[in-house]
This record gives C-alpha cells, sequence and structure tokens, in this order.
C-alpha cells in the first residue's frame, strides 16, 4: 500500500473511532447543539425587538440579522469543547500506544477534527431549523445555500484543526477549555449581532478587520442577499490560510507531545 | 552467538527542568536474545519508563545505539513500530469504547482484513477471558480485566517484541499470577519481551535475565540465581524466652547474630527448608527451647542496599 493509501485508510479508522466516541458520550454534542440555540432565543425573543428598531425593522429583521453570527458562535463554542477532548486523549494511554504503532501519525489528528466537524454540521444544522421555526426568512437560491454551507464547513474545519492544536499545547484538559474562548467572543466584536458601524472607531476598526467578519458578511450575503464585496474572498482566505496553518502546528505539537 | 531482539548501546537521556538538566539514562547497554525474557528491574525514577519509552520509539535518545528487531532506531523507526508492541504502565485502552471494539480498532490500524480482524479480535477474548465484557465499555473493566484488554490489543498485531512496563503494578496477587502465566506463554511462543518491574519476585518468576538499574546506570546483570547470589541479607530470625536459652542457642549454632535486648539470634540463610530444618532439629538436640521463627529471604530492597549502598526508599 502506498503512503496515501495508508494514510486514508488510518484515518478512516480513526474518524470511526471518534464517532463511535461521540456517539457512546453524547452529553457534549447535546450541549454544543443547545447552547447556541438558547442563545438565538435570548437574541431574538429578548433584545431583539429593540435591536431590531435599530436596524430599521422589527423582531424578524433581527432573526434574519443575528443568524450567520450564532452559526460562527457555535462553531466557536464546539472549538471549546474539541480542544478539551484533544487534550484529554493525549493524557490517555490510548495515543501513545498509537504512536507506538506502523500508521499514519496525522491520523489520529484527522479523526478528531472530522468527527468535531460533523457534530458542529448537525449543530448548525438544528440552529438554522430554529431559527426558521422563530422567523428567519433566507432568500437564498439552492446554489446559495450550497455555497454558504461550503463556507461554514471550511470555517469549521479552520477553527477545529486550531483547537486541536491548542489542545495539543495545552498542559492540561482545564487549560484547554479556557485556550478557544476569544473565539467565542469573535462574533460579538465584528459584525455577527450589531452592524460595524454603531460601534467607537476604535472597536468598529478591530470589527471590520478580524477574520470573523468576512465570514459572517458572506454568509449573511447567500442567505440574504445583503452585498457582499470583497468579503467572500477575504472569508476564503482566512479559512484557507487558518486552517492550512493551523493544521501544520498540530502536526508538530502532536510529533513533539 | 543467537540473534539479538534488543541491541542498545550507551542509551543516555536528559530532561531539562528548572533545576537544570536531569540525568535520566547515562550509558545503559542491553542486550536481550530473540525468545527471551528480559527484566529491568529498579524503584521508581530509575530510569525504566524512559527507557521503553525510547526503545518503542515515543521518545529519543539523546544518545547511544539502538536496534530493534534487526531495524535501526533512529534511522527507521517505522520498521521498529511494525515489528513491536508496548503495554504500559497505564492502560492505554480506549474506554469509551467496548472491549471488542478496541481489539478491532487495533485490528484495523494493524491493516487487517475484516475477517482476519473479527477473527482474531475473537481469539484474544477468548484467550483473555474477556468474552463475556466483550460489549461492554472498557470503563466499567476492573484494573486486572483492563490489562488484559491492553495485553490483548497489544498482541492483536503479532508483534515480535513486546515491551511490559510494570504489568503487574496495581494489581492483586490473582490477576498478577494470571498475567504472567500470559506472559510465558507468550515466550514459549517465540517472542522477545522486555519487562520492567519494581519486584524482585515478578522478575525472579518470569526473567531469564535482570538488569538492575538505578539512577539511570545498569549496577548488575545476570540470572536471577547470578544475583541472589550476590546478595546477602536472607536469614532465619529465633526468638527466645530468657537470657539463657538465647546464650545456649548461640554457643549450639555456632554463627549469627544475637541480640540480648529482643532475645533474639539471627542466623544467616539462603531459607531454603532443609537449611532451617537442619538448624531447629540441632536446636532440639540440645534442648534449647525456641519461643519464635521467621525467614527473611533477600528482596529488592536487600539488592539495592547491598548493591548501591543505600535503601531503595531514598532513591525515589
Amino acid at each position: 500500500m502506498s503512503a496515501l493509501t495508508l494514510a486514508a485508510r488510518d484515518s478512516s479508522t480513526m474518524i470511526r473511532r471518534q464517532l463511535k466516541r461521540l456517539l457512546r458520550y453524547p452529553s457534549m454534542t447535546v450541549q454544543l447543539v443547545v447552547t447556541p440555540v438558547i442563545i438565538l432565543l435570548l437574541f431574538v425573543y429578548v433584545l431583539g425587538g429593540t435591536l431590531g428598531q435599530g436596524l430599521g425593522g422589527g423582531r424578524g429583521a433581527y432573526a434574519d440579522y443575528v443568524v450567520p453570527g450564532i452559526l460562527l458562535m457555535a462553531v466557536a463554542t464546539a472549538a471549546t469543547g474539541t480542544a478539551v477532548m484533544v487534550a484529554t486523549d493525549m493524557t490517555e494511554g490510548i495515543v501513545a500506544r498509537f504512536r507506538t504503532m506502523r500508521i499514519s501519525r496525522a491520523s489520529v489528528l484527522t479523526g478528531h477534527v472530522v468527527g468535531s466537524v460533523v457534530q458542529q454540521v448537525c449543530g448548525m444544522a438544528v440552529l438554522v431549523g430554529v431559527a426558521l421555526a422563530i422567523g428567519f426568512r433566507p432568500n437564498a437560491t439552492v446554489l446559495e445555500w450550497f455555497a454558504a454551507a461550503g463556507l461554514l464547513v471550511l470555517f469549521a474545519l479552520a477553527v477545529t484543526w486550531l483547537a486541536v492544536a491548542l489542545g495539543l499545547r495545552a498542559q492540561t484538559p482545564e487549560a484547554a477549555s479556557n485556550a478557544p474562548m476569544p473565539l467565542i467572543l469573535l462574533p460579538f466584536l465584528g459584525s455577527g449581532f450589531v452592524p460595524t458601524d454603531s460601534m467607537p472607531t476604535a472597536l468598529r476598526w478591530f470589527a471590520d478587520y478580524q477574520p470573523f467578519t468576512p465570514i459572517m458578511e458572506t454568509v449573511r450575503g447567500l442567505l440574504l442577499g445583503t452585498p457582499i464585496g470583497g468579503s467572500a474572498a477575504q472569508a476564503l482566505a482566512w479559512c484557507a490560510g487558518t486552517a492550512v496553518l493551523s493544521f501544520l502546528w498540530a502536526r508538530r505539537a502532536f510529533d513533539r507531545a | 552467538m543467537t540473534n539479538l531482539a534488543i541491541a542498545a548501546t550507551g542509551l543516555r537521556k536528559s530532561y531539562r527542568d528548572k533545576s537544570g538538566d536531569k540525568v535520566v539514562l547515562d550509558g545503559v547497554d542491553l542486550a536481550v536474545p530473540e525468545g527471551t525474557i528480559f527484566s529491568l528491574l529498579g524503584p521508581n525514577g530509575a530510569g525504566k519508563t524512559t527507557t521503553v519509552k525510547i526503545l518503542s520509539t515515543l521518545t529519543a535518545a539523546d544518545g547511544g545505539d539502538v536496534r530493534v528487531a534487526g531495524h535501526d532506531l533512529a534511522r527507521s523507526p517505522d520498521e521498529v513500530r511494525g515489528a513491536i508492541g508496548v503495554t504500559g504502565q497505564y492502560s492505554a485502552v480506549d474506554k469509551l469504547l467496548t472491549g471488542e471494539e478496541n481489539l478491532l480498532l487495533m485490528a484495523d490500524l494493524g491493516h487487517l482484513s475484516r475477517r482476519d480482524g473479527r477473527r482474531r479480535a475473537a481469539e484474544l477474548l477468548e484467550r483473555f477471558d474477556l468474552v463475556e465484557a466483550a460489549r461492554e465499555p472498557a470503563a466499567t473493566y476492573s484494573g486486572g480485566m483492563q490489562r488484559r484488554l491492553d495485553l490483548a490489543m497489544t498482541l492483536v498485531g503479532e508483534p515480535r517484541v513486546i515491551f511490559l512496563d510494570e504489568p503487574t503494578t496495581g494489581l492483586d496477587p490473582r490477576s498478577r499470577r494470571a498475567m504472567w502465566e500470559i506472559v510465558r506463554e507468550l515466550v514459549a511462543g517465540g517472542v522477545t519481551i522486555l519487562l520492567t518491574t519494581q519486584y524482585l519476585e515478578e522478575a525472579d518468576e518470569l526473567a531469564d535475565r535482570i538488569a538492575l538499574l538505578d539512577r539511570g546506570r545498569l549496577i548488575a546483570e545476570g540470572t536471577a540465581e547470578e544475583l541472589k547470589r550476590r546478595i546477602p541479607g536472607g536469614h532465619v530470625e529465633l526468638a527466645f524466652a530468657d537470657a539463657a536459652r538465647l546464650d545456649a542457642a548461640v554457643r549450639a549454632v555456632g554463627v549469627g547474630t544475637a541480640d540480648p535486648e529482643a532475645l533474639t539470634l539471627r542466623v544467616p540463610s539462603d531459607g531454603g527448608v532443609r537449611m532451617v530444618r537442619d538448624l531447629l532439629v540441632l536446636l532440639d538436640d540440645q534442648c534449647v527451647e525456641v519461643a519464635g521463627m521467621s525467614v527473611r529471604t533477600p528482596d529488592l530492597d536487600d539488592v539495592f542496599l547491598t548493591l548501591t549502598g543505600r535503601e531503595k526508599e531514598t532513591v525515589r
């Protein structure tokens, strides 16, 4: 077998391991699905009336506005779980066993990443379902839905590889749970919950140039028809760059640990 | 000379920490012939686990040449990984998966076909007495069962060289005996085993050759018999009711150390039944009544006391 087929075979074995583990231990998945739904309900029903007026509409207009931000927040929340899971896995003997076996080394990490992305896609699907039920009214074509889904999966991959790297670098599972925390805040410090032009200058500058904003603007544009402009290219560049660099970082950290 | 399954020369390793470089292995040489059990014996912190980590490709050595199963460790670690199996001190099982799933995971990673993997898993479950628990998550297993599953997982890939790092630490006596039995069967099947342990008894039971590791150096090597001969410390302790009887015993036996305070006499001994019986017969002939007796055989503490001049505890 060539190195590539071996890597593919080991990765698929590790992905199956991870999916089984997620099914065996569903409380984490449930938590990752439920938390963003609660946030969505809070923002739409508690804050949405007032915030919607600021957008020149009502609660429905705010539901439309906030969904892309909460989708990204859901992924960032899941990243915390991934980092903890990787850090925990590293403290157990099983990973030491994998390292003494003649297998593709990156496959251990690939298993974690794919498992988490599957988890996140489920979470995002539930979130969009709930959003549609409470007044989220996208006007996207099928093609635009696919484009938005594709970008979100790419984003999930990038954030998850970053979470894996952070989990590997953390000394303890507790430390691993703190490392991805800033990611959860990024939708707030961008165009996720309110338009950036309502913010003070310094914050607005940060919000306009941080990576989550072009991604949220692109998803918003694809689903709701708002202008996308240069955001799409920036979004793809951020996602691809983060994914590649984090993959390399994670692989290096795994070899060294 | 027979082929060596493990050949290491000048193995060195040090870790850097706050207090500077800490030398863990300081020039260790190992030669383990194929099909034998070699035991590394030493207290905590002697460097046993580090040695296993290096030999099993988990950690790189700072210096030294190592060949495992005929492959150079530094140049072709993947070839080495293909030939070895490792069962560590901490169980390396996936606790969320069942016993059977753990074994099938190993079969998949060993690139066995689906059918061969199932057959091998079933065989090992049977052999390690895990059939009933096969569908239970490993998290529900007892310590002994986890250790058996751990070893079964190591065997899925039919390794030629197996590293067992303190395989019985924390096990109850019955599980320990069961583990010994399994190890003996493995070697009968032709594999080579490097076993680390803190227990002289375990090395004595299993190993063809024993090496004593202390502070990163091998301080003695040989068969169990050879090592024990170098260790004094075994004795029979006789207790008496009063000083007169103790004096009579000292005159009758002629050797040993009397303790007039405790009213005891220590007679050097290998602890053998014949020697003890002869001693008691001798005292009986002289009509010296013995109030109590205990036999002490040399143990790891004696080994360390003798060879390092320090108590085992202080090494930690």
